[in-house]
């Protein structure tokens, strides 16, 4: 079973303000992510999630407040950087290479384990072709993982909903990353796509012993798969615990029921 | 029924990878290849129909392999790298014209810090790879905006690029050799003592050029590199999120686009035209090259085949169809319907299929693999 | 003195010549405001509105029309067949590519200015047709500052005024008229739009139909001053770099981007061009257009693109 080392810290969020213009998506927000955890972040609609993991991916720059990733702080990133440090994501709205196949969007994801340069893919010979033929092995662990070995040459854009949100976990997974974060995995989907998925992720996080951070509105889902819940509400966060705590936490039900503050 | 997979299996992932995964595709490729270099030149030093004289390979092959080199180097692009280009013309002009002065001896006085800088005439096939190379430099160059703007603008400023090279090679003498007509003459093509004189030969030597450029245009394109470009082009921003460099993946596709397209320029000027005027590459040529990569399939290397073919056949079959059928046409009449057949095909293509003909023909084959049930 | 006479005539002549690229410049911004079109064929829309109105002017004037009476038909017919031309593009190539993204629509309008250019020609013809709307005679301004004076060209000036009224009646078609206020809407969010009932087909037919108007009128002022022919296309294409000088969805920036071309490569011709063998005018606006991309990409008056995921 999970067992997440508890003093391990992986990922600080310290203090982070956020603003566009006069509006204040985050406010002060603190929280943790432990190695090997799944930590889940949830709140009502436009309460800041997604901009905590744009925050943390570096594809906004917060205002003010610091982040601590495998125990470097640093200010500003680019996005390339967040990846290149072991950060993957998935989005909301599938973010897929529409024009490209299920195996060549999964491919994409090695790109940072890619050793051979310009010159050697030119030739695409010896170590250059080695080199391929050893990613596409790694792919193909991941396609047979999430049970996607039929539509593998299949365009994405030709997918239904449920297939692409795989494709795209399993371009996260590509990363071999240290921290996953996951942008509502299961939105749209039907039950029986839910439970496919939130077995993926479990899988994920015991058998890579992957860190996950996901956002997600299905509360069965998010009690069930997270060891710890941060709870967001109008860029303030409210809440931080274990399911429990944060089911039984009375702010959190008047968030929820839009008590008025 | 010949068009089947039945019972070939791919035991490794290289044989999954290959270009042509099916048999049947392999073998009309090496009856392809065959032809090109072996019947192609062997008719034509007999002068057996229909090469009874030069006109095939002058008017249509050598056009045809050197802009589908071109039209290649386009495509990696604005097919592959979705960075859309109105300045193809220019880097052949690039080409063309630094191969031309390597061939011919460098010399830049600098009589102001009182040396002067001189390179002796190189021989061609390094001036045409330099030519390409430099080519590829200012490529990067005017790449470099385009880390900051999208699309409609990097047009704009690819139309800088086309305007203001049209304006050096006509007006700055340099580039000429000072010649008084403006015009300039190839050097003797002499490839390490055999030298390129008849249009078998000319033909040759754009094949083989072709063949091996495309060949490793492919690699590339089906490489990390080739996948990196379409993420950009798809959706830059969860390209970065995954750790592609947008400069890295821009900035190749603009050098490796213009290495292809300089190449192609060079051989333009040295195989096919043999002296030239600075109007060789103007605007009317780049848009030609877009023409036939939107025709024959953004994101296709065959399709840009097939699209340099069809921009080519469309003229001459206006000219000869009507005059068979007793109806000859104006030259400027066939002008116009060209325009009006390139501008709706294009249309169409971008609204039905923006894969262009590359992807009917590969529905096409989809079929013929399940025939004769529908699917 | 003399210098400076100069100097200011050589000002004057590119400010004027400018405005003629704004009044392209204006159907651009037009249709980009309205449908994020970046419309590559504006330029073969001045060449055709200008070839119908030549053609069906010489036509009845030939067949014995009062002046007056023929240049009113002429011009009536010239927006018949704008109105005509708008329908078609709507219909067949933009109706159906919407929600493409920006590059696709941008190729399409390539493919549309071929087909214009080569229907056009086919059927008014392919030579340089004279066009005599307006006065092309000088007047010569300040002769007791200057020796000589500035020459000024009539044309210009009447060019100028007609830029300046085009702006004006813009301005109020898009903040007083209904259909104007709608055209705003589709173009903050179509979809929004057409939810609360705005028929977006419709506005996106009186758009280009407007920006076919502005062509016509384009036409009168360049066809008077260069005949109408094939090259008025690649003049136009000019109105590209002003736009992105000016910002692409302003139209004060297109005059403004307009007036710094014209005075700007003027200038530089003038000054410039006999040091380094002259053509200038050939790439300065494009040349300048990227300087503008590097350091400010969004143009002098353009809105500041912010990106969300």
């Amino acid at each position: 079973m999970r067992a997440p080392d508890t003093n391990d810290i992986l990922l600080e969020v310290e203090r982070v303000v956020l603003s566009f213009g006069g509006v204040k998506a985050l406010r002060d927000v603190s929280f943790n992510i432990r190695k090997g955890e799944i930590r889940a972040i949830i709140g009502p609609n436009g309460a800041g999630k997604t901009s905590m993991l744009n925050v943390i991916n570096g594809f906004y720059r917060p205002n003010h407040g610091a982040i601590t990733f495998k125990g470097r702080t640093r200010a500003k990133m680019q996005p390339f950087e967040a990846a290149r440090g072991g950060i993957a994501r998935t989005f909301q709205n599938v973010a897929l290479f529409k024009g490209m196949s299920a195996l060549d969007n999964i491919m994409a994801g090695r790109t940072l384990k890619v050793r051979r340069g310009l010159l050697w893919q030119v030739l695409r010979l010896g170590p250059a072709l080695a080199e391929e033929v050893e990613h596409r092995r790694k792919v193909e662990e991941i396609i047979d993982f999430l049970e996607i070995e039929t539509i593998r040459k299949v365009p994405v854009g030709r997918l239904p909903y449920g297939l692409q949100k795989r494709v795209e976990l399993g371009r996260a997974l590509a990363m071999e990353p240290d921290l996953l974060l996951l942008d509502e995995p299961m939105a749209g989907m039907n039950l029986e796509e839910k439970e496919d998925m939130s077995r993926f992720i479990i899988d994920v996080n015991n058998h890579y012993g992957t860190t996950i951070a996901l956002i997600e509105h299905d509360m069965a889902v998010v009690m069930d798969l997270s060891d710890r819940v941060a709870v967001l509400d109008h860029g303030v966060k409210i809440a931080d615990g274990t399911p429990d705590e944060v089911k039984r936490s009375q702010v959190v039900i008047d968030a929820y029921l839009g008590v008025a503050h | 029924m010949l068009y089947r997979e039945a019972g070939q299996f791919k035991t490794t992932y290289a044989e999954d990878m290959a270009i042509f995964p099916i048999r049947q595709d392999r073998i009309a490729l090496a009856i392809l290849v065959g032809i090109a270099f072996i019947g192609v030149p062997l008719l034509a030093t007999f002068h057996v129909w229909p090469f009874g004289s030069d006109y095939l390979l002058w008017a249509i092959l050598l056009p045809f392999l050197i802009l589908a080199l071109a039209a290649i180097g386009t495509n990696i692009l604005v097919g592959y790298c979705g960075q859309i280009s109105l300045g193809s013309g220019a880097f052949m002009a690039i080409g063309a014209y630094s191969a031309y002065k390597l061939a011919t001896g460098v010399h830049i006085p600098l009589a102001s810090l009182g040396f002067a800088i001189a390179i002796p005439p190189l021989p061609v096939l390094a001036s045409i790879l330099l030519g390409g190379l430099m080519s590829a430099g200012v490529g990067i160059l005017f790449g470099i905006p385009s880390l900051r703007i999208k699309g409609l603008y990097l047009a704009v400023a690819t139309l800088a690029a086309q305007f203001f090279f049209d304006w050096a090679f006509l007006r700055l003498p340099w580039f000429t050799n000072y010649a008084p007509s403006g015009s300039v003459n190839a050097p003797e093509l002499d490839f390490f003592g055999v030298v390129v004189r008849t249009p078998v030969e000319r033909y040759l030597l754009c094949l083989l050029f072709v063949t091996v450029l495309a060949v490793l245009a492919k690699n590339l394109v089906r490489g990390n590199l080739g996948r990196q470009w379409m993420a950009i082009r798809d959706m830059d921003i969860a390209a970065e999120l995954i750790g592609i460099r947008p400069l890295y993946a821009k900035l190749t596709a603009f050098a490796v686009s213009s290495f292809i397209i300089g190449v192609a320029g060079a051989l333009w000027g040295f195989v096919y035209l043999g002296s030239w005027e600075p109007l060789a590459f103007s605007i009317e040529r780049s848009l030609d090259l877009l023409f036939m990569v939107i025709i024959g399939g953004l994101g296709s290397i065959m399709g840009s085949f097939i699209g340099a073919a069809f921009i080519l056949i469309v003229p001459i079959l206006l000219n000869v169809l009507p005059t068979e059928l007793g109806l000859p046409l104006s030259t400027q009449t066939i002008t116009h319907l060209q325009f009006i057949i390139f501008g709706s095909l294009i249309c169409y293509l971008l609204i039905k299929e923006p894969h262009g003909f590359a992807r009917l023909i590969s529905i096409g084959k989809e079929k013929l693999r399940l025939w004769p049930f529908p699917y | 003195m003399i210098a400076f006479g100069q100097f200011l005539e050589v000002l004057i002549g590119g400010l004027m010549s400018g405005v003629l690229y704004s009044l392209v410049a204006l159907g651009f911004v037009l249709i980009f405001k309205a449908s994020g079109v970046f419309n590559y064929a504006q330029g073969a829309m001045v060449l055709l509105a200008g070839l119908a109105l030549v053609r069906a002017l010489d036509l009845l004037v030939a067949n014995g029309f009062p002046l007056w009476v023929a240049v009113v038909l002429a011009i009536g017919f010239a927006a018949v067949i704008m109105a005509a031309t708008a329908w078609l593009i709507e219909r067949f190539v933009i109706g159906p590519l919407v929600n493409q993204d920006a590059l696709t629509l941008f190729m399409s309008t390539i493919g549309v200015t071929f087909v214009i250019e080569g229907v056009a020609e086919m059927i008014f013809g392919s030579d340089v047709y004279p066009l005599r709307l307006f006065p092309t005679d000088a007047w010569f301004l300040f002769e007791g500052l200057f020796p000589g004076g500035i020459l000024v060209n009539k044309l210009d000036v009447w060019g100028a005024l007609i830029a300046g009224i085009l702006v004006g009646g813009l301005a109020i078609f898009f903040q007083r008229t209904k259909t104007g206020r709608a055209l705003r809407a589709v173009a903050d969010d179509h979809l929004a739009a057409h939810s609360v009932g705005i028929p977006i087909s419709w506005i996106w037919f009186v758009v280009w139909l407007v920006a076919g108007l502005v062509a016509l009128v384009a036409a009168t002022v360049w066809g008077t001053k260069l005949g109408v022919q094939f090259s008025i296309t690649f003049l136009a294409l000019k109105a590209l770099p002003v736009l992105i000088i000016g910002g692409l969805t302003s139209i004060p920036g297109a005059i403004v981007g307009g007036l710094i071309v014209g005075a700007g490569e003027k200038i530089a011709e003038v000054y410039l061009g006999p040091s380094i063998g002259g053509g200038i005018e050939y790439w300065f606006a494009y040349v300048l257009a990227l300087a503008v991309l590097l350091v400010r990409p969004q143009g002098l008056f353009g809105e500041r693109i912010i990106e969300r995921i």
